[in-house]
């Protein structure tokens, strides 16, 4: 069953000089968990807005849960729950206070559906007569988070929901995410972090309002042409330099502790030649492994096509 | 041994009760990329803060490019350089007027204002895109040009509050060319991020849980110290020890 469709999806701004969103085509299975991987203006929040009735699209058309995204705005409201990129809760109301409001707007209460938010709601009801203004970044999140599943929604958006928050907690709120979809919830994530793309079932990898690639975390990765190398050695930033003139390569970058590296000809085992000449060039400790790339590869190399 | 551009002696700052960063001890050389980590809340602004000579300490001792950050807060200001998330650019001023207005605030005089804009507009390869208003540009551009303009008076050291969130994966490394680039000179960088695998460009890094230091070392150290397989291990095993949660 498909809980989201979206057909030649199109968004422009400034009288059509911006395409935000470019004829994007895809769906979402019910109860799929599903990943909107791109960075700062590559479309994410448009998708996510026209997808929840916020933002007309000037092309193309979009099922939600059964009901077109333009003629049966309504229903699509009442049905889902969006968690903006933007902190939208009312910061002068308490924790309770803000639960409570949104439970009564979408008709239904706190104890209806406590089920659903208690996982999360526990951890933030110490603080419940707080103002929501005044809570720290990752107990606002989990508020937000709370609001927008109070009414039992059939479809989640949430829109970079990890945005500026550190690796502690967003570990934490993709836990709560993969227990949510257990409970068959469909969700649609986007997120500026790689690292967390395998996390969900499916994901998109967009780019300035295109789709680069749409499958599973490990399809992507198997997608991989070629093989990819980690290198290092005592100086990183000479060596990220020479690696980049050395005439075999094909694209070299800093990844993590070590550089990754792909050669011209994917047949080809450079491993000898490359260490000699890295030798040559006076480096020392000089260390080089084969490795499976990540999705972060793929997206590179993705966006240098 | 190269110098310490940044020295703190038990450097502390308490509000009321609450104690956000305490006795804080560390040196950083020129030229080092140090990597300063923390959760939200574990008290890395209050204590970037008093480094940048905008918040005067509570107690302890600190001295930054050879200044004290109780009585010399002026000349910190001058002698540093400052980049955050939030971008301090003017939106509505072209590229090359935001480059001026930043060389000359900083006293910088015309002719060296003019063969120093030459010089970033070239390295960033911003050659056609001088007369564009800052608003038009690319984030990614954004935060090259706003790296640019932080370090336009050659500050021996330049801090950086997460100056790479949410561009792509390729722009975020063309960002840290910049930054080795400018290590390279022996400019000393100060950096704060949350995507892991960045603190591992650093050459050391420290970790603060609930206003203290916990670890400090190199990356290499720090993952054999905590038997760890990455630094996202090792913070991750550090940071949710953390009883404070704020921002």
């Amino acid at each position: 069953m498909v809980a989201v469709q979206l057909n030649n999806l199109s968004k422009k701004y400034d009288k059509g000089k911006i395409v935000a969103v470019d004829s994007i085509s895809f769906s979402v299975d019910k109860g799929e968990l599903f990943g909107l991987i791109g960075p700062d203006g590559a479309g994410k929040t448009s998708i996510f807005r026209m997808l929840t009735t916020l933002l007309l699209p000037d092309g193309g058309s979009a099922v939600v849960d059964g009901y077109d995204a333009v003629k049966d705005y309504k229903a699509i409201r009442g049905r889902v729950g969006y968690m903006p990129g933007k902190f939208s809760l009312y910061q002068d109301l308490t924790v309770e206070e803000n639960l409570n409001f949104f439970a009564t707007v979408f008709g239904t209460t706190i104890r209806e559906n406590y089920e659903l938010v208690k996982d999360i709601y526990v951890q933030i009801e110490p603080f419940k007569t707080r103002r929501a203004g005044k809570l720290s970044g990752g107990m606002k999140q989990k508020l937000a988070l709370c609001c927008a599943l109070i009414h039992k929604p059939s479809v989640l958006f949430l829109d970079e929901p990890t945005t500026g928050v550190d690796a502690v907690s967003r570990k934490e709120f993709w836990e709560m995410l993969k227990r949510l979809k257990q409970q068959g919830i469909t969700i649609l994530v986007s997120t500026p972090y790689m690292d967390e793309a395998t996390i969900c079932d499916r994901i998109a990898l967009i780019q300035s309002g295109k789709i680069l690639s749409i499958d599973t975390p490990d399809a992507i990765v198997r997608s991989y042409e070629g093989s990819l190398f980690a290198i290092k050695s005592e100086g990183m930033y000479k060596l990220l330099n020479d690696l980049r003139s050395y005439e075999n390569t094909l694209s070299c970058f800093a990844f993590g502790e070590y550089h990754h590296i792909a050669f011209r000809d994917k047949m080809k085992n450079y491993s000898e030649e490359l260490l000699k000449y890295l030798e040559n060039k006076g480096h020392k400790e000089v260390e080089m492994m084969p490795v499976i790339p990540t999705i972060e590869d793929c997206f590179i190399k993705l966006l240098k096509n | 041994m190269a110098e310490s551009v940044i020295k703190t002696e038990k450097l502390t700052k308490r509000f009321g009760d609450f104690i956000a960063a305490n006795e804080l001890t560390f040196d950083v050389k020129a030229g080092e990329i140090f990597g300063f980590l923390g959760a939200n809340g574990a008290g890395k602004t209050t204590a970037m803060r008093m480094l940048c000579g905008l918040s005067i300490p509570s107690s302890g001792k600190a001295t930054v490019a050879g200044f004290d950050v109780y009585k010399h807060t002026d000349e910190i200001k001058r002698n540093i350089g400052y980049m955050s998330q939030k971008f301090s650019l003017y939106e509505d001023l072209t590229v090359a007027e935001n480059i001026r207005f930043y060389a000359g605030i900083y006293g910088l005089s015309n002719k060296e204002i003019k063969d120093k804009s030459e010089e970033l507009v070239h390295q960033l390869g911003l050659e056609g895109e001088t007369k564009k208003l800052v608003r038009e540009l690319p984030l990614g551009w954004k935060q090259k040009l706003s790296f640019s303009v932080a370090i336009v008076h050659q500050p021996k050291i330049v801090f950086m509050d997460e100056p790479t969130s949410g561009v792509d994966p390729v722009t975020r490394r063309q960002f840290w060319d910049l930054i080795y680039a400018a290590a390279d000179k022996g400019m000393t960088i100060f950096v704060t991020t949350h995507y892991m695998d960045e603190s591992e460009y650093c050459n050391r890094i420290s970790i603060m849980v609930d206003g203290v230091i916990r670890a400090l070392d190199t990356p290499y150290n720090l993952k054999k110290q905590f038997s760890a397989n990455s630094m996202d291990e090792v913070f991750y095993g550090l940071a949710r020890e953390a009883k404070r949660t704020g921002d």
